[in-house]
């Protein structure tokens, strides 16, 4: 279904998978790839065949980063123009489930995106980092934001300033990784999680989305505001009557979506 | 390409020989270096199931070479730098590796045969804690893996008294997995190489990790380990042809895929 250069897509039974599809630069991020992974995303949130995304990588690794040689002769006034990381910010405001799969690196721009995303499944043997630092740089598509609001402070600091590799153990123990497979089983992994939310009403895990993005931005009286309005609102869904008749007469709920 | 070391692959079989004999293949950094590249190789080489490391002449290795370092030699750097890297990659790698020991194997020498999965000892072999005499302390990973494979104590005891293990004792600790007679070495390690060469070596992988997570994961998540693991066998080729070759009666013929 693609008509992309630099990913590819595909829907089965309702779990869409956007791929980066450079492996021979281990998927470094060029800017036409961002647009086109932001641009599947948005057509698949608004697609009714699909219910939940995934990310990943072909290849051997994730995202080895952002494409150094699209970026090395810019200046500031290039980057005020061409406005990059414009696309970055729609990743965030996608609202179906989207659920990274890293193996080898995800590095750099690759880190990002895959912070960008709603949850890390990764492969024991794959590595995180942020080694702009070691080019005179440092992250510019929301690294030092996320990372610092998963870390804290003092930790995000350490990985930012040396650039170091963090591995997946350890990304697991920040919990930066919700789940570590073996490298063989990443994507059946990723898919059996995918599948189960597949089965989840969509309108709840949508407006839990929205809530939970809230408490990481904003105070917490606004965010319990917010997570009221959500629950009434689901009050006006099918699914909670089928979720809440399904429960009294003890059988499973059968969830339209609606 | 190899200047310490040599690096040959037999009938699936990559032997990483220490080649300074002179020196009775004591480590400089090279040679660090060299050991770790050798075992990524061996490791990415899709032809190459099972490793053997053993030593040129007289020794299997003699630990650090000192006229490598001196006094103002930051000894900490040397681990980070050499032995950290070239410990770290033997336990990154996915293949049975087998220790042959030949000679002596001294320090960092004994703890290179440590980190390998198999040990076979010549009679004439030896192990020495050799560090407490220059009053350092067993590095390159040797008292990670020493506790292990003897125990708490007897680590302790060896590790302290830094005496002279002989290949008998060896055997009798669990240090070695085989003691054989000093002119049959090399048959019987080619023999034994080539019996795990010859297993699914998908499943020793699997063995290998799955034995190493045990030490450090909670039961409920080493089972969810187990599950991905027999999961992953399951999809082998050598599960395919074990199961059939079982039903036929007949010896497996595995491809290590």
């Amino acid at each position: 279904m693609s008509d992309f250069t630099f990913i590819r897509t595909s829907v089965k039974d309702q779990v869409a998978s956007i791929q980066l599809d450079r492996p021979k630069v281990l998927n470094a991020l060029n800017r036409g790839m961002v647009t086109e992974v932001i641009t599947a995303m948005e057509m698949f949130d608004r697609s009714d065949d699909v219910k939940v995304m995934m990310l990943s990588g072909k290849g051997r690794a994730f995202a080895a980063g952002a494409d150094i040689d699209e970026m090395a002769g810019d200046g500031p006034i290039d980057f005020e123009m061409n406005n990059p990381f414009a696309d970055w910010d729609r990743i965030a405001k996608v609202k179906k489930p989207v659920i990274c799969a890293v193996h080898g690196f995800a590095l750099g721009g690759g880190f990002e995106l895959a912070l960008a995303c709603d949850m890390i499944f990764a492969a024991d043997t794959a590595a995180f980092g942020f080694p702009e630092v070691n080019i005179g740089v440092m992250p510019g598509a929301g690294g030092t934001q996320r990372l610092t609001k998963l870390l804290g402070k003092p930790q995000a600091l350490e990985w930012l300033w040396t650039g170091d590799k963090m591995s997946a153990r350890k990304a697991y123990d920040y919990g930066v990784v919700t789940r570590l497979t073996a490298p063989e089983l990443l994507f059946e992994e990723t898919e059996a999680f995918a599948r189960r939310l597949v089965k989840q009403p969509p309108l709840s895990l949508r407006l839990i989305k929205e809530a939970v993005d809230k408490a990481v931005d904003h105070p917490l009286d606004e965010g319990m505001q917010l997570e009221r309005k959500n629950f009434y609102l689901l009050f006006a869904s099918e699914d909670q009557k089928e979720g809440m008749n399904a429960f009294l007469e003890k059988r499973r709920p059968d969830f339209k979506g609606k | 390409m190899f200047e310490t070391i040599n690096y040959q692959v037999h009938n699936n079989i990559a032997w990483i020989t220490m080649n300074r004999p002179d020196k009775l293949n004591a480590f400089i950094g090279q040679m660090n270096k060299e050991v770790q590249q050798a075992v990524k190789q061996a490791n990415g080489e899709e032809s190459v199931r099972c490793l053997v490391i053993t030593g040129e002449g007289r020794a299997f290795c003699s630990g650090q070479d000192l006229s490598e370092v001196n006094e103002d030699t930051n000894l900490g750097d040397i681990i980070r730098s050499n032995y950290g890297p070239m410990i770290k990659e033997i336990a990154r790698c996915d293949k049975p590796i087998v220790a042959a020991l030949n000679g002596v194997a001294a320090g960092a020498g004994m703890s290179l045969a440590l980190a390998c999965d198999f040990r076979i000892a010549s009679e004439k072999a030896s192990m020495v804690e050799a560090f407490i005499h220059v009053g350092l302390i067993p590095d390159a990973g040797n008292l990670y893996y020493l506790p292990r494979l003897v125990g708490h104590a007897k680590a302790l005891e060896l590790a302290i008294l830094g005496e002279k293990i002989t290949a008998a004792e060896a055997k009798e600790f669990g240090l070695v997995t085989r003691v054989v007679p000093e002119a049959s070495l090399e048959t019987e390690v080619t023999q034994f190489a080539e019996r795990l060469a010859s297993m699914p070596t998908k499943a020793i992988q699997l063995i290998k990790r799955n034995l190493k997570e045990s030490w450090t994961m909670e039961l409920d998540e080493y089972l969810e380990k187990e599950a991905q693991g027999q999961r992953i066998a399951g999809l082998t080729a050598d599960y395919k042809e074990g199961v059939e070759a079982f039903l036929q009666k007949r010896k497996p013929e595995f491809v290590g895929k």
